[in-house]
Protein backbone atom coordinates (compact mmCIF):
# COMPACT_ATOMS: atom_id res chain seq x y z
CA UNK A 1 0.00 0.00 0.00
CA UNK A 2 2.65 2.44 1.15
CA UNK A 3 6.27 3.07 0.14
CA UNK A 4 8.38 0.56 2.23
CA UNK A 5 11.18 1.61 2.17
CA UNK A 6 12.40 2.06 6.11
CA UNK A 7 11.40 5.29 7.56
CA UNK A 8 12.22 6.71 10.96
CA UNK A 9 10.70 9.54 12.88
CA UNK A 10 12.60 13.04 12.82
CA UNK A 11 14.07 14.55 15.95
CA UNK A 12 11.25 16.96 15.79
CA UNK A 13 7.75 17.66 17.44
CA UNK A 14 4.63 15.04 16.52
CA UNK A 15 1.00 14.92 18.30
CA UNK A 16 -0.92 12.31 19.11
CA UNK A 17 -3.67 12.01 16.03
CA UNK A 18 -7.41 13.04 16.68
CA UNK A 19 -9.57 12.53 14.33
CA UNK A 20 -11.42 16.03 14.56
CA UNK A 21 -7.73 17.47 13.88
CA UNK A 22 -7.63 15.69 10.39
CA UNK A 23 -8.58 18.44 8.41
CA UNK A 24 -6.36 21.23 10.32
CA UNK A 25 -3.24 19.12 9.76
CA UNK A 26 -3.75 18.46 6.65
CA UNK A 27 -4.10 22.13 5.81
CA UNK A 28 -1.14 23.64 8.74
CA UNK A 29 0.48 21.30 10.71
CA UNK A 30 2.50 24.00 11.61
CA UNK A 31 5.67 23.05 13.61
CA UNK A 32 4.13 19.14 13.75
CA UNK A 33 6.30 16.85 11.82
CA UNK A 34 4.88 13.48 12.41
CA UNK A 35 2.22 11.47 14.04
CA UNK A 36 1.15 8.99 16.41
CA UNK A 37 -1.92 7.04 16.54
CA UNK A 38 -3.15 4.29 19.08
CA UNK A 39 -3.22 0.92 17.06
CA UNK A 40 -6.61 -0.12 18.45
CA UNK A 41 -8.19 2.54 16.89
CA UNK A 42 -7.55 1.39 13.53
CA UNK A 43 -8.13 -2.30 13.55
CA UNK A 44 -11.25 -2.33 11.63
CA UNK A 45 -12.53 -3.35 8.39
CA UNK A 46 -12.67 0.30 6.75
CA UNK A 47 -14.39 4.10 7.19
CA UNK A 48 -13.19 7.01 8.17
CA UNK A 49 -10.42 5.90 10.30
CA UNK A 50 -8.67 3.99 7.56
CA UNK A 51 -9.17 6.62 4.93
CA UNK A 52 -7.67 9.35 7.35
CA UNK A 53 -4.86 7.51 8.10
CA UNK A 54 -3.76 6.51 4.51
CA UNK A 55 -4.29 10.30 3.44
CA UNK A 56 -1.81 11.02 7.33
CA UNK A 57 0.36 8.59 5.95
CA UNK A 58 1.18 9.62 2.70
CA UNK A 59 2.09 13.42 4.15
CA UNK A 60 3.74 12.32 7.70
CA UNK A 61 5.76 10.15 8.84
CA UNK A 62 3.67 7.75 11.68
CA UNK A 63 4.24 6.19 15.11
CA UNK A 64 1.70 3.53 15.93
CA UNK A 65 1.53 3.25 19.52
CA UNK A 66 -0.14 0.05 20.87
CA UNK A 67 -2.21 0.06 24.40
CA UNK A 68 -3.70 -3.40 24.29
CA UNK A 69 -0.79 -5.93 24.14
CA UNK A 70 -0.51 -5.99 27.29
CA UNK A 71 3.13 -6.80 27.32
CA UNK A 72 3.80 -7.02 30.84
CA UNK A 73 1.01 -9.90 30.98
CA UNK A 74 1.53 -12.87 33.18
CA UNK A 75 0.34 -15.08 30.25
CA UNK A 76 1.01 -15.49 26.42
CA UNK A 77 0.02 -12.84 24.22
CA UNK A 78 -2.84 -12.97 22.43
CA UNK A 79 -1.99 -14.14 19.59
CA UNK A 80 -5.08 -13.00 17.45
CA UNK A 81 -4.14 -9.42 18.67
CA UNK A 82 -0.16 -9.48 17.09
CA UNK A 83 -1.35 -10.73 14.45
CA UNK A 84 -4.42 -7.67 13.70
CA UNK A 85 -1.23 -5.35 14.90
CA UNK A 86 0.97 -6.99 12.26
CA UNK A 87 -1.79 -6.70 9.24
CA UNK A 88 -2.13 -2.83 10.23
CA UNK A 89 2.06 -2.57 10.11
CA UNK A 90 2.32 -4.38 7.01
CA UNK A 91 -0.09 -2.12 5.84
CA UNK A 92 0.79 1.61 6.85
CA UNK A 93 4.48 0.70 7.00
CA UNK A 94 5.09 3.08 9.75
CA UNK A 95 8.01 4.89 11.14
CA UNK A 96 7.78 3.47 14.72
CA UNK A 97 6.04 0.99 17.02
CA UNK A 98 5.55 1.52 20.66
CA UNK A 99 4.57 -0.28 23.37
CA UNK A 100 4.35 0.29 27.15
CA UNK A 101 5.91 -1.65 30.27
CA UNK A 102 2.43 -2.76 31.37
CA UNK A 103 -0.16 -5.10 31.43
CA UNK A 104 -3.71 -4.65 30.69
CA UNK A 105 -5.74 -7.84 29.81
CA UNK A 106 -6.35 -11.59 32.11
CA UNK A 107 -8.26 -14.12 32.07
CA UNK A 108 -11.79 -12.36 32.30
CA UNK A 109 -11.15 -9.81 29.42
CA UNK A 110 -9.65 -6.59 28.53
CA UNK A 111 -8.95 -3.96 31.36
CA UNK A 112 -8.46 -0.86 29.37
CA UNK A 113 -5.59 0.48 31.80
CA UNK A 114 -2.05 0.33 31.66
CA UNK A 115 -1.78 -1.85 35.00
CA UNK A 116 1.98 -1.85 36.79
CA UNK A 117 4.07 -4.88 37.76
CA UNK A 118 6.74 -5.55 39.89
CA UNK A 119 10.20 -6.01 38.56
CA UNK A 120 11.72 -9.03 39.33
CA UNK A 121 13.94 -11.51 37.49
CA UNK A 122 11.09 -13.36 36.75
CA UNK A 123 9.16 -10.58 35.21
CA UNK A 124 12.23 -9.51 33.20
CA UNK A 125 12.45 -12.81 31.56
CA UNK A 126 8.77 -12.95 30.42
CA UNK A 127 8.50 -9.49 29.47
CA UNK A 128 11.76 -10.25 27.19
CA UNK A 129 10.05 -13.19 26.04
CA UNK A 130 6.68 -10.96 25.13
CA UNK A 131 9.24 -8.42 23.24
CA UNK A 132 10.93 -11.28 21.16
CA UNK A 133 7.10 -12.11 19.90
CA UNK A 134 6.72 -8.88 19.16
CA UNK A 135 9.82 -8.53 17.10
CA UNK A 136 9.71 -11.80 15.52
CA UNK A 137 6.02 -11.02 14.44
CA UNK A 138 6.84 -7.45 13.11
CA UNK A 139 9.92 -8.22 11.69
CA UNK A 140 11.90 -5.11 13.00
CA UNK A 141 12.92 -3.60 16.84
CA UNK A 142 9.75 -1.99 18.65
CA UNK A 143 9.72 0.21 21.62
CA UNK A 144 8.92 0.01 25.03
CA UNK A 145 7.57 3.13 27.27
CA UNK A 146 8.33 3.62 30.97
CA UNK A 147 5.02 3.56 32.83
CA UNK A 148 3.46 6.22 35.33
CA UNK A 149 3.26 4.41 38.30
CA UNK A 150 0.68 4.99 41.54
CA UNK A 151 2.07 2.28 44.25
CA UNK A 152 4.81 -0.12 44.40
CA UNK A 153 5.34 -3.94 44.89
CA UNK A 154 6.94 -5.10 48.03
CA UNK A 155 8.85 -8.19 45.45
CA UNK A 156 10.13 -5.80 43.33
CA UNK A 157 14.19 -6.12 43.70
CA UNK A 158 14.82 -4.45 40.22
CA UNK A 159 14.89 -0.55 39.77
CA UNK A 160 12.68 0.59 37.09
CA UNK A 161 15.59 2.13 34.97
CA UNK A 162 17.78 -1.36 35.24
CA UNK A 163 14.71 -3.27 34.39
CA UNK A 164 14.37 -1.49 30.98
CA UNK A 165 18.06 -0.86 30.39
CA UNK A 166 18.23 -4.81 30.74
CA UNK A 167 15.15 -5.65 28.92
CA UNK A 168 16.78 -3.20 26.09
CA UNK A 169 19.98 -4.99 26.41
CA UNK A 170 18.63 -8.78 26.27
CA UNK A 171 15.91 -7.88 23.65
CA UNK A 172 17.58 -5.10 21.55
CA UNK A 173 14.32 -2.97 22.11
CA UNK A 174 14.70 0.69 21.68
CA UNK A 175 12.99 2.32 24.37
CA UNK A 176 10.34 5.36 24.83
CA UNK A 177 11.13 7.95 27.78
CA UNK A 178 7.87 9.54 28.69
CA UNK A 179 9.15 12.49 30.77
CA UNK A 180 5.93 12.94 32.06
CA UNK A 181 5.50 9.68 33.81
CA UNK A 182 8.90 10.12 34.87
CA UNK A 183 7.81 12.76 36.88
CA UNK A 184 4.45 11.52 37.90
CA UNK A 185 6.08 8.49 38.97
CA UNK A 186 8.97 10.17 40.81
CA UNK A 187 6.52 12.02 43.03
CA UNK A 188 4.27 9.30 43.70
CA UNK A 189 7.39 7.29 45.04
CA UNK A 190 8.93 9.68 46.71
CA UNK A 191 12.40 9.38 44.02
CA UNK A 192 14.24 12.30 42.63
CA UNK A 193 13.07 12.98 38.73
CA UNK A 194 16.86 14.01 37.67
CA UNK A 195 18.25 11.08 38.99
CA UNK A 196 16.31 8.29 37.21
CA UNK A 197 16.80 10.93 34.01
CA UNK A 198 20.81 10.72 34.67
CA UNK A 199 20.56 7.09 34.89
CA UNK A 200 18.37 5.97 32.06
CA UNK A 201 20.29 4.57 29.38
CA UNK A 202 20.05 7.35 26.76
CA UNK A 203 21.34 5.41 23.68
CA UNK A 204 18.51 3.10 24.01
CA UNK A 205 16.05 6.30 23.67
CA UNK A 206 14.08 7.02 20.01
CA UNK A 207 11.35 8.78 21.02
CA UNK A 208 10.26 11.14 23.63
CA UNK A 209 6.23 11.70 24.93
CA UNK A 210 5.15 14.63 27.01
CA UNK A 211 1.82 15.21 28.48
CA UNK A 212 -0.23 16.69 30.87
CA UNK A 213 -1.14 15.41 34.77
CA UNK A 214 -3.52 15.88 37.73
CA UNK A 215 -2.64 16.91 41.02
CA UNK A 216 -4.15 14.33 43.91
CA UNK A 217 -3.20 13.43 47.32
CA UNK A 218 -2.58 9.57 48.26
CA UNK A 219 -5.20 8.63 51.85
CA UNK A 220 -2.09 9.83 54.06
CA UNK A 221 -2.07 13.43 52.64
CA UNK A 222 1.24 12.93 50.15
CA UNK A 223 1.09 14.23 46.56
CA UNK A 224 -0.48 11.65 44.37
CA UNK A 225 -0.11 12.80 40.53
CA UNK A 226 -2.21 10.92 37.79
CA UNK A 227 -0.75 10.53 34.66
CA UNK A 228 -4.37 11.93 32.82
CA UNK A 229 -3.00 13.42 29.51
CA UNK A 230 -5.95 15.67 29.71
CA UNK A 231 -4.02 18.92 29.98
CA UNK A 232 -0.77 20.93 29.46
CA UNK A 233 2.52 19.62 29.76
CA UNK A 234 2.77 20.69 33.58
CA UNK A 235 6.33 23.27 33.85
CA UNK A 236 8.51 20.89 35.67
CA UNK A 237 7.85 18.66 33.10
CA UNK A 238 9.14 21.03 30.54
CA UNK A 239 11.66 21.67 32.90
CA UNK A 240 12.80 17.87 33.24
CA UNK A 241 12.60 17.76 29.66
CA UNK A 242 14.90 20.24 28.26
CA UNK A 243 17.37 18.69 30.63
CA UNK A 244 16.59 15.32 29.06
CA UNK A 245 17.33 16.99 25.65
CA UNK A 246 20.38 18.70 27.01
CA UNK A 247 21.94 15.29 28.10
CA UNK A 248 20.43 12.82 25.39
CA UNK A 249 20.31 15.36 22.17
CA UNK A 250 17.25 16.26 20.14
CA UNK A 251 14.69 13.29 19.67
CA UNK A 252 11.48 12.72 18.25
CA UNK A 253 9.18 14.28 20.59
CA UNK A 254 5.10 13.72 21.20
CA UNK A 255 2.73 15.63 22.75
CA UNK A 256 -0.39 13.53 23.73
CA UNK A 257 -3.68 14.76 24.81
CA UNK A 258 -6.25 12.34 24.79
CA UNK A 259 -8.84 13.30 27.40
CA UNK A 260 -10.66 16.27 27.12
CA UNK A 261 -9.24 16.82 23.93
CA UNK A 262 -8.65 21.19 22.78
CA UNK A 263 -8.79 22.65 19.51
CA UNK A 264 -5.61 21.58 17.13
CA UNK A 265 -4.06 25.84 17.92
CA UNK A 266 -3.46 24.36 21.33
CA UNK A 267 -1.86 20.97 20.22
CA UNK A 268 0.15 23.29 17.89
CA UNK A 269 1.10 25.37 20.72
CA UNK A 270 2.27 22.27 22.73
CA UNK A 271 4.59 21.11 19.88
CA UNK A 272 5.85 24.52 18.93
CA UNK A 273 6.83 24.46 22.67
CA UNK A 274 8.82 21.67 22.30
CA UNK A 275 10.54 22.43 18.97
CA UNK A 276 12.13 25.21 20.36
CA UNK A 277 13.44 22.98 23.20
CA UNK A 278 14.87 20.69 20.24
CA UNK A 279 16.15 23.25 18.01
CA UNK A 280 16.70 26.74 19.69
CA UNK A 281 18.18 28.41 16.77
CA UNK A 282 15.40 27.72 14.34
CA UNK A 283 12.87 29.79 17.01
CA UNK A 284 10.85 32.57 15.01
CA UNK B 1 5.55 -14.37 39.77
CA UNK B 2 2.96 -11.93 40.38
CA UNK B 3 -0.90 -12.35 41.12
CA UNK B 4 -2.15 -10.59 38.38
CA UNK B 5 -5.51 -12.43 38.54
CA UNK B 6 -5.95 -11.29 42.03
CA UNK B 7 -4.64 -7.76 41.13
CA UNK B 8 -7.65 -7.95 38.14
CA UNK B 9 -10.08 -9.27 40.79
CA UNK B 10 -9.59 -6.72 43.43
CA UNK B 11 -9.62 -3.82 40.22
CA UNK B 12 -13.33 -4.44 39.58
CA UNK B 13 -14.86 -5.55 42.75
CA UNK B 14 -15.08 -1.80 44.84
CA UNK B 15 -15.70 -3.63 48.00
CA UNK B 16 -12.44 -5.61 48.11
CA UNK B 17 -9.40 -3.99 48.90
CA UNK B 18 -5.84 -4.23 47.31
CA UNK B 19 -4.23 -7.28 47.57
CA UNK B 20 -1.36 -7.16 50.48
CA UNK B 21 1.72 -7.04 48.24
CA UNK B 22 0.97 -3.65 46.49
CA UNK B 23 2.39 -0.98 48.93
CA UNK B 24 2.19 2.72 49.06
CA UNK B 25 6.55 3.20 48.32
CA UNK B 26 6.25 4.78 51.81
CA UNK B 27 5.98 1.59 53.86
CA UNK B 28 1.69 1.24 54.15
CA UNK B 29 -1.11 -0.91 52.06
CA UNK B 30 -1.89 1.17 48.90
CA UNK B 31 -5.13 2.06 49.72
CA UNK B 32 -6.17 4.88 47.51
CA UNK B 33 -3.44 4.39 45.41
CA UNK B 34 -4.84 1.31 44.25
CA UNK B 35 -8.31 2.93 43.63
CA UNK B 36 -6.30 5.37 40.67
CA UNK B 37 -6.31 2.06 38.58
CA UNK B 38 -9.49 1.22 39.81
CA UNK B 39 -10.83 4.69 38.51
CA UNK B 40 -9.20 4.43 35.24
CA UNK B 41 -10.60 1.03 34.44
CA UNK B 42 -14.21 2.27 35.32
CA UNK B 43 -14.24 5.62 33.87
CA UNK B 44 -12.50 4.87 30.38
CA UNK B 45 -15.07 2.04 29.99
CA UNK B 46 -17.67 4.07 31.19
CA UNK B 47 -16.84 6.54 28.53
CA UNK B 48 -16.48 3.72 25.68
CA UNK B 49 -20.20 2.93 26.17
CA UNK B 50 -21.15 6.25 26.65
CA UNK B 51 -19.58 6.93 23.39
CA UNK B 52 -21.22 3.99 21.81
CA UNK B 53 -25.07 4.78 23.22
CA UNK B 54 -25.85 8.22 23.16
CA UNK B 55 -29.54 7.02 21.87
CA UNK B 56 -29.59 4.91 24.86
CA UNK B 57 -27.74 7.17 27.25
CA UNK B 58 -30.51 9.71 26.46
CA UNK B 59 -33.64 7.37 27.18
CA UNK B 60 -32.17 6.43 30.55
CA UNK B 61 -30.62 9.74 31.65
CA UNK B 62 -26.51 10.35 32.36
CA UNK B 63 -26.34 9.55 35.68
CA UNK B 64 -28.48 6.38 35.83
CA UNK B 65 -26.73 5.12 32.21
CA UNK B 66 -23.51 5.76 34.13
CA UNK B 67 -24.09 3.46 37.04
CA UNK B 68 -25.76 0.86 34.73
CA UNK B 69 -22.49 1.08 32.50
CA UNK B 70 -20.85 0.37 36.13
CA UNK B 71 -22.74 -2.49 36.53
CA UNK B 72 -22.08 -3.83 32.94
CA UNK B 73 -19.02 -3.44 32.52
CA UNK B 74 -18.01 -5.22 35.88
CA UNK B 75 -19.78 -8.54 34.67
CA UNK B 76 -18.61 -7.56 30.75
CA UNK B 77 -15.37 -6.30 30.39
CA UNK B 78 -14.44 -6.20 26.69
CA UNK B 79 -13.33 -9.71 25.19
CA UNK B 80 -9.62 -7.69 23.44
CA UNK B 81 -8.39 -4.36 23.04
CA UNK B 82 -10.79 -3.04 20.15
CA UNK B 83 -12.82 -0.63 22.09
CA UNK B 84 -14.57 -0.38 19.04
CA UNK B 85 -16.15 -3.65 19.18
CA UNK B 86 -17.01 -2.97 23.29
CA UNK B 87 -20.78 -3.32 24.14
CA UNK B 88 -21.91 -6.02 21.60
CA UNK B 89 -23.42 -8.06 24.83
CA UNK B 90 -24.71 -4.92 25.98
CA UNK B 91 -28.29 -5.08 24.33
CA UNK B 92 -29.16 -8.69 26.01
CA UNK B 93 -28.00 -7.12 29.32
CA UNK B 94 -30.45 -4.53 28.99
CA UNK B 95 -33.26 -7.07 28.34
CA UNK B 96 -32.34 -8.82 31.60
CA UNK B 97 -31.48 -5.52 33.45
CA UNK B 98 -34.53 -5.10 36.01
CA UNK B 99 -34.48 -1.58 36.61
CA UNK B 100 -35.11 -1.08 32.71
CA UNK B 101 -37.70 -3.46 32.45
CA UNK B 102 -39.97 -0.84 31.76
CA UNK B 103 -38.37 0.59 28.64
CA UNK B 104 -39.09 -3.20 26.70
CA UNK B 105 -37.56 -0.59 23.45
CA UNK B 106 -34.08 -0.10 25.17
CA UNK B 107 -32.31 -2.86 23.57
CA UNK B 108 -33.46 -2.29 19.61
CA UNK B 109 -32.08 1.42 20.55
CA UNK B 110 -28.89 -0.29 21.81
CA UNK B 111 -28.77 -2.30 18.61
CA UNK B 112 -29.30 0.90 16.91
CA UNK B 113 -26.63 2.81 18.27
CA UNK B 114 -24.42 -0.60 18.44
CA UNK B 115 -25.31 -0.90 14.70
CA UNK B 116 -24.55 2.81 13.32
CA UNK B 117 -21.07 1.91 15.22
CA UNK B 118 -20.82 -1.35 12.97
CA UNK B 119 -21.14 0.36 10.15
CA UNK B 120 -18.99 3.05 10.49
CA UNK B 121 -15.95 1.02 10.93
CA UNK B 122 -16.93 -1.64 8.12
CA UNK B 123 -15.17 -2.46 5.11
CA UNK B 124 -15.10 -0.08 2.01
CA UNK B 125 -17.29 -0.80 -1.00
CA UNK B 126 -17.75 0.49 -4.99
CA UNK B 127 -20.68 2.22 -4.57
CA UNK B 128 -23.76 1.15 -6.37
CA UNK B 129 -23.50 3.08 -9.52
CA UNK B 130 -26.05 2.82 -12.76
CA UNK B 131 -25.32 5.41 -14.38
CA UNK B 132 -25.29 4.91 -18.78
CA UNK B 133 -27.55 1.45 -18.03
CA UNK B 134 -31.27 1.92 -19.19
CA UNK B 135 -33.69 0.38 -16.38
CA UNK B 136 -33.81 -3.55 -17.94
CA UNK B 137 -30.25 -3.85 -17.19
CA UNK B 138 -30.28 -2.25 -13.67
CA UNK B 139 -33.15 -4.84 -13.00
CA UNK B 140 -30.98 -7.50 -14.18
CA UNK B 141 -28.36 -6.57 -11.57
CA UNK B 142 -27.60 -8.16 -8.72
CA UNK B 143 -26.33 -5.33 -6.16
CA UNK B 144 -25.71 -7.20 -2.68
CA UNK B 145 -26.19 -5.06 0.43
CA UNK B 146 -22.75 -2.87 1.45
CA UNK B 147 -20.37 -4.15 4.02
CA UNK B 148 -21.58 -1.03 6.35
CA UNK B 149 -24.83 -1.91 5.65
CA UNK B 150 -27.51 -3.25 8.10
CA UNK B 151 -30.66 -4.10 8.73
CA UNK B 152 -32.90 -3.96 12.32
CA UNK B 153 -36.29 -5.14 12.44
CA UNK B 154 -38.12 -4.40 15.32
CA UNK B 155 -41.48 -4.15 17.16
CA UNK B 156 -40.97 -1.42 18.69
CA UNK B 157 -40.77 2.09 17.13
CA UNK B 158 -37.23 2.06 17.17
CA UNK B 159 -36.16 4.62 13.83
CA UNK B 160 -39.01 7.37 15.39
CA UNK B 161 -37.57 6.50 19.33
CA UNK B 162 -33.53 7.45 17.63
CA UNK B 163 -34.65 9.94 15.80
CA UNK B 164 -36.33 11.58 19.28
CA UNK B 165 -33.13 11.61 20.47
CA UNK B 166 -30.86 12.53 17.88
CA UNK B 167 -32.74 16.00 16.56
CA UNK B 168 -34.11 18.74 18.41
CA UNK B 169 -37.84 18.34 16.44
CA UNK B 170 -38.32 15.23 15.67
CA UNK B 171 -42.00 14.31 15.91
CA UNK B 172 -43.38 12.11 18.98
CA UNK B 173 -42.66 8.46 18.72
CA UNK B 174 -46.19 6.77 17.92
CA UNK B 175 -46.36 2.51 18.70
CA UNK B 176 -46.24 0.70 15.77
CA UNK B 177 -43.27 -1.16 14.58
CA UNK B 178 -40.79 -0.31 12.83
CA UNK B 179 -37.62 -1.80 10.61
CA UNK B 180 -34.35 -0.06 10.20
CA UNK B 181 -31.58 0.68 7.42
CA UNK B 182 -28.54 1.56 8.44
CA UNK B 183 -26.45 2.43 5.19
CA UNK B 184 -22.91 4.56 4.69
CA UNK B 185 -23.27 7.04 2.25
CA UNK B 186 -19.05 8.16 2.45
CA UNK B 187 -18.46 7.72 5.85
CA UNK B 188 -21.03 8.82 7.92
CA UNK B 189 -23.58 5.97 8.67
CA UNK B 190 -26.94 7.07 9.27
CA UNK B 191 -30.46 5.13 10.03
CA UNK B 192 -33.35 5.25 7.72
CA UNK B 193 -37.53 4.05 8.32
CA UNK B 194 -37.40 0.96 5.89
CA UNK B 195 -40.85 0.71 4.39
CA UNK B 196 -43.42 -1.87 3.95
CA UNK B 197 -41.64 -4.70 1.92
CA UNK B 198 -38.09 -3.04 2.58
CA UNK B 199 -36.69 -5.97 4.98
CA UNK B 200 -37.54 -8.37 2.30
CA UNK B 201 -36.32 -6.46 -0.83
CA UNK B 202 -33.11 -6.34 1.88
CA UNK B 203 -33.20 -10.14 2.53
CA UNK B 204 -33.96 -11.21 -1.19
CA UNK B 205 -30.38 -8.59 -1.74
CA UNK B 206 -28.52 -10.76 0.63
CA UNK B 207 -29.47 -13.85 -1.33
CA UNK B 208 -27.91 -12.85 -4.42
CA UNK B 209 -31.13 -12.57 -6.90
CA UNK B 210 -31.15 -9.68 -9.60
CA UNK B 211 -32.95 -6.90 -8.56
CA UNK B 212 -36.05 -7.74 -10.45
CA UNK B 213 -36.34 -11.02 -8.68
CA UNK B 214 -35.49 -9.54 -5.00
CA UNK B 215 -38.68 -6.61 -6.06
CA UNK B 216 -40.77 -10.03 -7.48
CA UNK B 217 -40.54 -11.35 -4.15
CA UNK B 218 -40.93 -8.84 -2.39
CA UNK B 219 -44.60 -8.17 -3.82
CA UNK B 220 -45.61 -11.43 -3.38
CA UNK B 221 -44.93 -10.96 0.39
CA UNK B 222 -45.65 -7.05 0.66
CA UNK B 223 -48.23 -6.45 -2.24
CA UNK B 224 -48.89 -2.68 -1.11
CA UNK B 225 -45.08 -1.94 -1.29
CA UNK B 226 -44.20 1.43 -2.46
CA UNK B 227 -41.46 0.53 -5.41
CA UNK B 228 -40.75 3.84 -6.18
CA UNK B 229 -40.09 4.80 -2.01
CA UNK B 230 -37.99 1.43 -1.33
CA UNK B 231 -35.64 1.49 -4.79
CA UNK B 232 -35.31 5.22 -4.04
CA UNK B 233 -34.25 4.74 -0.38
CA UNK B 234 -31.45 1.92 -1.09
CA UNK B 235 -30.46 3.50 -4.25
CA UNK B 236 -29.55 6.73 -2.70
CA UNK B 237 -28.82 5.89 0.66
CA UNK B 238 -25.24 4.04 0.09
CA UNK B 239 -26.88 0.05 0.91
CA UNK B 240 -25.74 -0.98 -2.11
CA UNK B 241 -22.81 -2.10 -3.96
CA UNK B 242 -22.03 -4.54 -6.76
CA UNK B 243 -21.45 -7.87 -7.17
CA UNK B 244 -17.58 -8.76 -7.12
Amino acid sequence: MFDTSPQTLPAAAGIGFKSQHFAGLMDAPGPVRWLEIHAENYMGAGGRPLAQLRALAERFPISVHGVGLSIGGDRPLDRDHLARLRHLCDWLNPASFSEHLAWSTHDTGFLNDLLPLPYTAATLARVAEHIDMVQDALGHPMLLENPSTYLAFAESDWSEVDFLAELSRRTGCGLLLDVNNVFVSAVNQGTDPRAYIDAFPMHTVCEIHLGGHDDDADDTGRPLLIDSHGRPVADPVWTLYAETVAQAGPKPTLIEWDTDVPPLPELIAEAGRAAAILTPETVS
Amino acid sequence: MTDQPAFAAALMDPAQTAPAHLLNPFGGPAGKRFDVYRNNVAVSLTEALETGFPTVRKLVGAEFFRAMAGVFLRANPPEDPRLMLYGAKFPGFLARFDPVRHLPYLPDAARLDLGLRQSYHAADAPPFDTRGLDPAAVMALRPRLAPATLVLSSRFPVFSIWRANAEAHAPRPGTAPEDVLIARKGFDPAPHLLPPGGLTLARALKGRLTLAEAMARTLADHPEADFAALLTLVFTSGALTLHP
